[in-house]
């Protein structure tokens, strides 16, 4: 199945990269192709929302930001002087908590990762329903600035609280221990291991995507980008099609954030800036729009060549300028650069519906 | 047997009442159309049934339940599917994609089941492109199952529509002016077709402009004028009715 073929390609290089890298002295690029892989899953969520079921989100560095920085706060409690509660005891008794020394030596006793990292998504998605619900019956530009304030309020809360570290972020985020030996962390030694784990985590979120827009719910969830009225007529509820898919988008966007910011152990607000929400709609558009391949190479390639600081003091200002090129050319995401295809050969057709 | 009946259906906008007072029935496996000249209020009775507009008083009722006020959706899960007159196809999909969404009231598969690609869920999948299939063979439309419906002639554009809303399986087929747009060698195509559809056993409402078409086709036919019913019965019953001749059809070449 030709559609499967970005999976198979992603798994591939997942292994086959690093010992390539090796070999010609180049490991250092893993750093960022890592990275990369992160920013582009959150791209592949905002491609589903935005590309097929045609629901614009300038917040989708919003929820990133939710992801990253709930799983860090979290991660990052010492309950160590709570030990003798009988809350903490449980939680402890779970198999919730790991134990560590900070870097005076003082001992550690924080959530788990994974404790952290499903209270991020729940709480990304928790936030998205509840967003979603009022701000979805806004179609074109309205939701688009819609979910621009979203950002933009997600940005100054990150900014403003002194609990999640104001301005400098938050540091010291601890390893996510996927299992005994696999751990997320942006230790030299684990360069490799990591570029791995991003670039399966990348396969994985594509090939539930690629599953979904063959399904039947897809289809209802593609019917919706020209307008509800046809999917409504056809039984689709799409008051909470439109509401799943933003959850979707947010969960994507969360776990993203979530594993990045364990990679790099730290998060600071610029996640949340609207440029970065702009920079995944312009990855989404250049991409194609309704296309999750061309997505997924733009996601990869334009973050690469941004994070290795190709772009100069200019890397917002090229983003926003790939974001107007497209909408100029092809509004519709019909960029022929990965389709090929000449496109509206009969284009008098539509039109000859709307007399009368 | 009545599938459909509308009861004292009435709808303002503004001063203008657009539908007033209207009552009729749509019989089982037979074909109903509503004409009237422009303006006549036919659009506004059709969104009153669909369920995309709620009437100001007046009771809907479909297959023995009352459907006033009912979303769209919600209407097309009991079974009552449409097309439209300013065709709505999502136009990025393939023909036969189009028509699969169809299926959606037949079907199940979550979300989830979607995303994980569920095995349970790939008997349904494969039942609703068989039966989909159907509907565009039924149509005649194969070639082009497909291509993006963005980029087919407008007919055919008609014709994947119309297999859509088959696909559904209704017990009420709502044709909103299926011939608008059409030339005389495709309406006349589009009534042996809609005789067909009848013949399969699904009740049709279609409310047309065009004569040529409801004459041939229909089993009865409701004359709307201002809002207001003017006249019920067979076709022949219809083109001798004084009134309607003076209001419709004596404007027309018929």
């Amino acid at each position: 199945m030709r559609r499967y073929f970005p999976v198979v390609a992603l798994v591939l290089f997942a292994f086959a990269l690093p010992p390539l890298a090796a070999a010609t002295k180049t490991a250092f690029l893993l750093t960022q192709a890592t990275m990369s892989a992160y920013y582009a899953l959150a791209s592949l969520g905002l491609c589903a929302l935005m590309g097929y079921a045609g629901q614009i989100s300038l917040g989708q560095a919003g929820f990133f930001a939710i992801g990253g920085y709930a799983s860090s706060f979290i991660s990052t409690r010492n309950l160590d002087l709570l030990a003798s509660t009988p809350f903490v005891r449980l939680l402890d008794l779970a198999g919730l908590l790991v134990r560590g020394t900070d870097s005076y030596g003082a001992p550690l006793l924080s959530p788990s990762p994974w404790v952290s990292c499903l209270c991020a998504v729940l709480l990304a998605a928790g936030v998205a329903a509840l967003i979603g619900t009022p701000v979805l019956r806004l179609k074109g530009h309205y939701l688009a600035m819609a979910t621009l304030g979203f950002g933009i309020v997600i940005e100054k809360i990150v900014r403003g609280t002194k609990a999640l570290g104001g301005a400098d972020g938050i540091s010291g985020v601890p390893a996510f221990t996927i299992l005994p030996g696999l751990e997320v962390t942006g230790g030299r030694s684990a360069r490799s291991a990591n570029f791995t784990i991003a670039w399966l985590v990348l396969a994985l979120g594509y090939l539930f995507l690629v599953n979904l827009f063959g399904s039947r719910s897809g289809r209802a969830l593609r019917a919706l980008h020209d307008g509800a009225e046809a999917a409504d007529a056809m039984g689709v509820d799409t008051a909470r099609y439109k509401l799943k898919v933003f959850i979707l988008g947010a969960v994507y966007a969360a776990v993203a954030g979530i594993l990045l910011t364990h990679y790099n152990g730290s998060i600071g607000p610029g996640e949340a800036n609207a440029m970065k929400s702009v920079r995944y709609v312009a990855i989404v558009a250049i991409g194609g729009m309704d296309n999750l391949g061309g997505t997924l190479v733009a996601g990869l390639a334009l973050n690469f060549l941004s994070l290795r600081g190709v772009f100069g003091s200019l890397d917002d200002g090229v983003f926003g300028a790939v974001l107007v090129f497209v909408i100029l050319l092809a509004p519709e995401g019909r960029l022929d650069l990965f389709r090929g295809k000449a496109r509206r050969t009969i284009s008098g057709g539509a039109s000859r519906g709307a007399q009368s | 047997m009545s599938i459909l009946a509308a009861q004292g259906l009435t709808r303002s906008f503004g001063g203008l009442r657009a539908v007033d007072g209207v009552s009729f029935e749509a019989g089982e496996k037979r074909i109903t159309a509503v004409i009237g000249p422009n303006g006549a209020g036919k659009t506004t009775l059709f969104n009153l049934i669909s369920g995309a507009l709620e009437p100001d008083s007046g009771r809907v009722l479909f297959d023995g339940s009352d459907i006033t006020g009912l979303k769209p959706y919600k209407v097309a899960r009991l079974g009552l599917a449409r097309t439209f007159q300013a065709i709505k196809l999502s136009r990025k999909m393939t023909a036969l994609e189009n028509v699969m969404l169809g299926r959606h009231v037949r079907s199940r598969a979550g979300f989830i089941e979607g995303m994980i690609a569920a095995p349970w869920t790939r008997g349904e999948e494969r039942s609703i492109r068989e039966e989909s299939m159907r509907a565009i063979e039924l149509l005649g439309i194969a070639e082009y199952r497909d291509k993006e419906t963005g980029s087919l002639p407008f007919g055919i554009q008609r014709s994947v529509e119309l297999a859509r809303a088959i696909a559904s399986e209704p017990k009420l087929l709502l044709l909103d002016e299926p011939a608008s747009g059409l030339n005389v060698r495709e309406t006349k195509a589009l009534a042996g077709l809609i005789a067909r559809i009848r013949d399969r056993g699904i009740s049709i409402l279609v409310v047309e402009h065009d004569m040529s078409l409801v004459m041939d086709v229909s089993d009865e036919i409701v004359v709307l004028d201002f809002g207001k019913k003017l006249a019920q019965g067979a076709p022949r019953e219809i083109q001798q009715n004084k009134e309607v001749i003076e209001i419709y059809l004596g404007e027309e070449d018929a």
